[in-house]
């Protein structure tokens, strides 16, 4: 079976959210693999969601909003826009492809555009293969075989 | 009424929480004719033994320091949860996975690799590496055996209470006793399980002096390139404090020396990663809006995930880096 990436997007409710809207009423054809979460504004997205939604499974995270001097709150698009080449920076030095975490700007208008992010995004993530992250959980079954293995108990 | 129990043991960690521990001064003595000490390997004559022959919940309190990065780790762990009423992760190593956790950027292969083969000082031609269980005439030799990613307590058995800090400030230390002592001599009720003790749950930052006005950073400069004004705030002056990211509880200490906070209380309430909120933090301050500025600004952060996650990387999002 071939690789469905999963890939978890955080769209601004102002312009990207109502972009995807706006993709979806003038039947834009993108892929189905953004699960997408409607944030207030893209500045409202901590790094740490980035962060979890890979721990948890995400092969890709696509952060949108407004374009630069577009947004709602005047200057929440220019925090996102500082911290999401830290968050790469960040993910890149953990050993993940930065790749994997995106940030574009998309209007409210932009629902064509919409499509093609999402579909160029796919594509990108579904030639980078899975994010199958190494020992993320303990396996307590694991460490206790490791345990018997040497005779049981420490003296 | 017979003395209830205390144990404290040492897992992964430099010791510096027994020291702790040591640096209450007379507080010691006060904790020595209140409570029995059944097991402190660090100060007294224990064996495993004579924590297996106690009764399961028999140890009344457990403060357990260091993280968990081998077999005799793991087994002390599950042992002393079992034999504990109330077991504490006690410090950073067993709160965040601290500086043993910092092992997580690399695998057990590359660090044994160079322990044994690569560094400047070892002579080894026939690359002896230590055998986990190995027959000699007289019986079977087992030695530990070390885990590719190191955990925290947490995240290996159930744990009671954290009290973080590298080590725990002895102040927080001497409160966490009284307030023990509270409770078993008067019957107060023990705070929910999970709670940190010993430790404020606002960042460090609530606990700083310095002045916070400008948060605009054009540039980040290290601790020896600048002689830091001892008014304001560090961050504001370039260099990379972990103060906003960093649970408060030992006043502050480093930033009123004048040294940038490193975060060894781990993250404050409501915060699951240090790195990522000291990332958001940051995104928050610098003063560009044209993205190739941002980029180098970025750029001058020397070692971002090391600093980032000096203390924390085992109990972080991520836990290790991907090798």
């Amino acid at each position: 079976m071939s690789f469905e990436p999963n890939l978890v997007g955080f769209l601004c409710n102002w312009c990207s959210y109502t972009g995807a809207d706006l993709a979806g009423t003038a039947r834009v054809k993108y892929p189905p693999n953004l699960k997408v979460i409607r944030v207030m504004c893209s500045g409202r997205v901590d790094p740490n969601f980035i962060l979890d939604a890979l721990a948890r499974g995400a092969d890709g995270v696509l952060v949108c909003g407004c374009h630069p001097g577009d947004c709602h709150y005047v200057e929440g698009n220019y925090k996102c826009q500082r911290r999401l080449p830290i968050t790469r920076m960040l993910v890149g030095e953990m050993g993940i492809d930065p790749r994997r975490v995106r940030l574009e700007w998309v209007s409210a208008s932009e629902g064509v555009r919409f499509g093609e992010v999402v579909s160029e995004f796919t594509e990108e993530i579904r030639s980078l293969g899975p994010l199958a992250l190494q020992e993320w959980a303990f396996d307590p079954a694991a460490a206790d075989a490791q345990l018997a293995h040497q005779g049981g108990e420490h003296a | 009424m017979p003395k209830p129990k205390l144990g404290l043991y040492w897992a992964a960690s430099c010791g510096g929480c027994e020291i702790a521990v040591l640096d209450t001064e007379l507080k010691v003595l006060e904790i020595a004719d209140f409570f029995d000490i059944v097991f402190w390997p660090c100060a007294m004559d224990f064996k495993y033994d004579d924590v297996r022959a106690l009764a399961d919940g028999e140890i009344t309190l457990t403060l357990f320091n260091g993280a968990i990065r081998s077999s005799e780790n793991y087994e002390m762990a599950k042992l002393l949860r079992a034999k504990s009423t109330v077991l504490c992760a006690f410090g950073s190593c067993a709160a965040d996975g601290c500086i043993p956790g910092l092992a997580n950027f690399t695998s057990l292969e590359a660090i044994t690799r160079y322990v044994y083969d690569d560094s400047p000082s070892t002579v080894n031609p026939e690359h002896v590496r230590p055998q986990p269980v190995w027959d000699v005439p007289e019986g079977t030799l087992r030695l530990p055996q070390l885990w590719n990613t190191v955990r925290t307590l947490t995240q290996v058995v159930d744990v009671d209470y954290v009290i973080p800090g590298c080590p725990p400030q002895p102040d927080q230390i001497k409160a966490v006793v009284d307030a023990v002592v509270d409770i078993l001599k008067n019957g107060k009720p023990l705070p929910p399980k999970g709670t940190v003790l010993g430790a404020n749950p606002r960042a460090c930052c609530e606990e700083c002096p310095r002045k916070r006005d400008v948060k605009k950073i054009r540039a980040f400069v290290r601790p020896h390139e600048l002689i830091p004004d001892p008014e304001i705030c560090l961050l504001e002056q370039g260099l990379i404090c972990m103060g906003p990211a960093t649970r408060g509880g030992c006043g502050a200490k480093c930033v009123k020396a004048g040294v940038p906070c490193r975060g060894c209380y781990g993250p404050p309430t409501g915060v699951h990663d240090q790195g990522a909120k000291m990332a958001s933090a940051i995104g928050g301050v610098i003063d560009s809006t044209d993205p190739e500025e941002i980029e180098r600004i970025i750029a001058g952060i020397p070692d971002l995930v090391g600093t980032f996650y000096r203390f924390s990387l085992p109990g972080s999002t991520l836990r290790r880096r991907q090798v």
